[in-house]
């Protein structure tokens, strides 16, 4: 059984470039947006930056990091899989908790201001 | 207010000074001498007769899984008794300090043994042999040479034994952190713990968890490309099933751990404030950060030995395990749900009654697949031939002692429950019944089952029988009285108590540590008397117990490239299978193995980084940049070697093989 | 794709493989290293989460809109854009067998990776010197630290190429060298997805709150 890596995924100059086009173009629209203050809604800038983000990343995934479910028999999929689920457990848990803990525990102080 | 500005601070040697040696404390100086003179002794036989080539050449620089899984085993087993010696002292104090007695250890000492035991008896007896036992016996379960990266193995043990050595040395020069095991803010924070204590236990942590996060990368690694041909996924023995979530579990929650450790360093060295009280930092995020790894830290333990008793019981019951794929499934989602339910370790904090009662039941949820896979056990039980040798004896002990602690566990899931009994003995009562009677029954169990099969000897039944015996009573006396203590609102980690009524408890508790004494005194001799009499005791067979799975095919201990032949696997319990339809072991056609090279790379790279988180502790910046500059420089410079390999030769390969053959013939 | 033999059937009276090539090692190499950078991914997450439930306390210090300069960010994030689509010419390059060039894209990897650094070292000195020090508030603690950490990746990153580009003129493009310049390939790239994280929560969320 030799190696491996001329089994391992590799890209194309057509994939990078077509990746590195839709990343600057990802990339762009984010700034512009908030730098520009192009829409009178910032909670929806915010959510519009975020779902740019969640693309160039999954942009990324596929053009540069050539993600795919048949590597390594998936197990590279099901393993970033697994750990975005983990991040995200993280991240909204911590939040949810240490809201409920703040909120609880010490009210009426805007923790901007709290020396 | 950032680094500690209580001591003075020289270019050369940092804080340390010689303040830092205790010599005003008699317990230590006695300790200090004992361990001395002890290791002077062990340090005069082994150049007495020669050995220090051997043990470098052989074991040291070793990357056999074998080995280092031995050396993994043997550095616990040494930490069991440093922390148990705590427990002892701990129980001695409380079952004295009543009415006008203070005991004989003051708070400053007191605080310093269970911050101690709490953390030696985690990370430096329950990791490494749960880990020592994953990587001795994983690839010998699925057919494989050597785990994925047997260099990375060498060095994770290392990094262990590093952080190890980091505790100890704070016996002797300086102190331990006086902060309870988990070292929460603000009290371990710069402001409130400025002495080397908490740095000792950052560093000691920091160092160890990564040696376990790079075992986890490397037995993950092993586990899913490593399989010999032919077994599938679900054909795997249910212990790498187990070690396989476990691992997911080390590569998922030490990370958290690493960055929450990194967060109070920079608090303690730079003045940051995540965890301070004042300008915007939040004590209980890091409360909040440390469960989210503190949780399935202790899946980690216990997984690997449901495994074994998945084990221990079929093989000892002369059947097949029950419900093979619900154990599996089982596995998987403890696995998962161990990741939902930390809060449930500060449901007092205060963060209400919705985010209390989602952690509440995630808790509940939790202990159904438990309950699944003990049924499991009892029916692979039923209607077996049940042979009730030692690691069976510890079995059958584990199920009735844990399902009490795992009962208690459910009592305190019930938020309103927990707000009595939070951080009273009752807590300390049920964490110490699951990891006794789960962990530590379980490791005797593997250490019975898998001990002829490392040493070519099994161990001494008597000597076993009265250890075992005598960590029954010992464990019921110890920690009975705590549910009841629990239960009448004592609280945990006291060293003084004003009710005199209690006192006969603590009294009772102290016996059982005495009885549990015995039982690890017992456990000692077993393994003295085994040696002695390995002629008699000989595993000569490889297969002393009529196993199931392929390490029982191999030889005992097997040779260093584990099978002259890479097995084809087509049944679950493999060797079992084998066994069955007339396996006939090949005794002719060998081919020389390619394997790879023994390194000290793996040692040098760890006493560097000893001297680092010994340079950091002392703020000792000018030792600390070199030993981190030769760290990062030698590890570039082991990067450049770029021959690790070397084919074990065929007429080697010959002679073991036929030893073999010799071997068996005479065991049957 | 292939099935590993794990997953195969096989004539049931064979009960070993007697006809077995040499396992050259590094098989797993690759699949080790994605699941380690799994396990980076999950500091990060940590210290994100650490600075999502921090970030807002300023303690009456500076905040992300007194701070951040969203030009000097933009050029920074274009920086390890323009690093990551050279990496990927190294990588093709390798796959063609051409050491110098490998070398040569390697190096303005490297250098594009370097200006990032600077700039980032730029916009912390600056802000250091206006009094935002880590010290100000826990705000700035998880800002630095965040931003910090992904930083000192990037650096290690850099000593890696450099490295790696001895290593490739010693030894030439050999299996070993391939399998390490896949997983410097994946490290950073997946630096680049940590990155993204990075400028919209810290930096574009910032300046919206």
């Amino acid at each position: 059984m030799s190696d491996h890596v001329a089994a391992a995924p590799h890209g194309s100059m057509r994939g990078y470039f077509i990746g590195f086009v839709l990343s600057v173009i990802l990339t762009a629209i984010p700034f512009a947006l908030v730098m520009g203050e192009m829409l009178e809604s910032r909670v929806a800038t915010a959510w519009i930056v975020m779902a740019f983000a969640v693309a160039q990343i999954v942009v990324h995934m596929i053009f540069f990091l050539h993600m795919n479910s048949k590597s390594e028999e998936g197990w590279t999929l099901v393993s970033l899989v697994f750990t975005l689920i983990l991040v995200v457990i993280t991240l909204a848990g911590s939040l949810w908790v240490m809201y409920h803990l703040d909120s609880n525990m010490m009210p009426e102080h805007d923790t901007s201001q709290v020396p | 207010m950032s680094t500690d500005e209580s001591h003075p601070t020289s270019l050369l040697l940092g804080r340390l000074s010689f303040d830092a040696i205790p010599l005003h404390e008699p317990i230590l100086l006695g300790t200090f001498a004992a361990v001395a003179i002890g290791g002077v002794a062990l340090l005069a036989v082994i150049t007495r007769a020669g050995l220090w080539g051997y043990l470098w050449r052989e074991w040291f620089t070793s990357i056999d899984h074998k080995r280092i899984g031995i050396m993994y085993m043997i550095l616990g087993i040494v930490m069991l008794l440093r922390g148990f010696a705590d427990a002892l002292m701990m129980r001695l104090q409380q079952a004295m300090a009543f009415g006008g007695s203070e005991g004989y250890l003051n708070a400053h000492h007191y605080d310093q043994i269970f911050t101690a035991h709490g953390v030696i008896m985690i990370f430096f007896v329950a990791m490494p042999l749960v880990t020592g036992l994953m990587n001795f016996i994983v690839p010998l379960q699925i057919g494989a040479r050597d785990v994925a990266f047997p260099f990375l193995n060498n060095f994770s043990f290392w990094m262990t034994v590093a952080g190890a050595l980091l505790v100890m040395t704070s016996l002797f020069v300086g102190e331990f952190a006086r902060t309870g095991w988990l070292a929460y803010p603000p009290l371990s924070g710069i402001q409130f713990s400025p002495d080397v204590g908490v740095d000792y236990y950052i560093w000691a942590l920091q160092i160890a968890g990564v040696g376990t996060l790079l075992s986890g990368v490397n037995l993950l690694a092993t586990i899913i490309k490593m399989r010999a041909p032919g077994m599938s996924l679900m054909k795997m023995p249910v212990f790498t099933w187990t070690a396989l979530c476990t691992n997911v579990l080390i590569v998922a929650a030490f990370p958290v751990l690493t960055a929450v450790l990194a967060l109070l360093s920079l608090d303690r060295y730079v003045g940051t404030n995540f965890f301070t009280n004042d300008l915007g930092g939040n004590p209980m995020m890091y409360v909040n950060l440390i469960w989210i790894w503190g949780h399935p830290e202790v899946y980690i333990l216990i997984l690997p030995i449901f495994g074994v008793f998945s084990e221990v019981t079929s093989t000892f019951s002369g059947k097949r395990l029950f419900g093979y794929s619900s154990m599996v499934y089982a596995t998987i989602v403890i696995t998962i749900l161990s990741y939902l339910v930390w809060l449930h370790h500060f449901f007092t904090m205060g963060s209400g009654a919705s985010v209390n009662s989602f952690f509440g039941i995630t808790t509940m949820i939790i202990s159904i697949p438990t309950g699944a896979k003990l049924f499991n056990w009892l029916f692979t039980m039923y209607r077996g031939r049940i042979r009730f040798e030692l690691p069976m004896m510890w079995t059958v002990a584990f199920m009735l002692t844990f399902v009490i602690g795992g009962m208690t566990g459910v009592l305190l899931a019930v938020p309103p429950a927990d707000f009595i009994l939070h951080n009273s003995l009752f807590l300390v009562a049920h964490f110490h019944n699951v990891i006794i009677g789960g962990v530590l029954f379980g490791l005797f169990a593997a250490i019975g089952y898998w001990f002829p099969k490392a040493f070519g000897f099994k161990l001494d039944p008597f000597w076993g029988k009265v250890s075992f015996w005598f960590w029954q009573a010992g464990f019921f006396c110890a920690f009975m009285p705590l549910y009841v203590l629990g239960l009448m609102g004592v609280t945990r980690r006291l060293r003084y108590f004003d009710d005199p009524s209690l006192q006969i408890w603590f009294v009772i508790a102290a016996f059982g540590a005495l009885l549990i004494l015995i039982g690890i005194a017992a456990f000692l001799i077993q393994i003295y008397v085994s040696f002695r009499n390995r002629e008699a005791l000989a595993d000569l067979t490889g297969d002393p117990w009529n196993g199931r799975t392929l390490e029982w095919s191999t030889s005992s201990p097997p040779p260093s490239y584990n099978f002259a032949f890479t097995p084809i696997i087509h049944d679950g319990d493999a060797w079992w299978d084998m066994k069955q339809r007339g396996y006939e072991r090949p005794r002719a056609g060998f081919k020389a193995i390619l394997m790879p090279k023994n390194t000290g790379a793996g040692v040098i790279l760890a006493a560097l980084s000893t001297v680092f988180g010994f340079a950091m502790i002392w703020y000792i910046w000018w030792l600390a940049c070199a030993s981190f500059v030769a760290l990062v420089g030698y590890a570039i410079y082991h990067t450049f070697n770029y021959d690790r390999e070397y084919h074990f030769p065929l007429a080697d390969i010959v002679r073991t093989e036929d030893e073999r053959t010799r071997r068996l013939a005479a065991g049957h | 794709m292939a099935h590993t033999l794990a997953n195969q059937e096989f004539d049931p009276t064979v009960f070993h493989q007697s006809d077995e090539a040499d396992h050259a090692a590094g098989g797993s190499t690759l699949l080790g290293f994605w699941i380690y950078l799994m396990s980076d991914c999950l500091i990060f997450a940590a210290l994100f989460a650490t600075y999502g439930v921090l970030g807002g306390n300023l303690a009456a210090g500076p905040g992300p809109r007194d701070l951040f300069d969203l030009k000097l960010v933009a050029v920074n994030t274009s920086m390890l854009l323009l690093s990551s689509i050279t990496y990927g010419f190294a990588m093709l390059a390798s796959h063609r067998n051409l050491v110098g060039q490998t070398q040569g894209w390697l190096l303005v990897t490297a250098l594009f990776g370097a200006a990032f650094i600077g700039i980032e070292l730029f916009e912390f000195s600056h802000m250091i010197h206006e009094g935002a020090t880590p010290q100000r508030s826990a705000f700035l603690s998880a800002f630095f630290t965040l931003v910090g950490t992904h930083g000192l990746h990037v650096t290690f990153g850099l000593v890696w190429l450099m490295t790696l580009m001895v290593q490739l003129g010693r030894h030439g493009i050999t299996v070993a060298n391939q399998r390490r310049l896949m997983c410097l390939s994946l490290f950073w790239h997946f630096l680049d997805v940590i990155w993204i994280g990075v400028f919209t929560f810290v930096y574009l969320l910032g300046v919206l709150r």
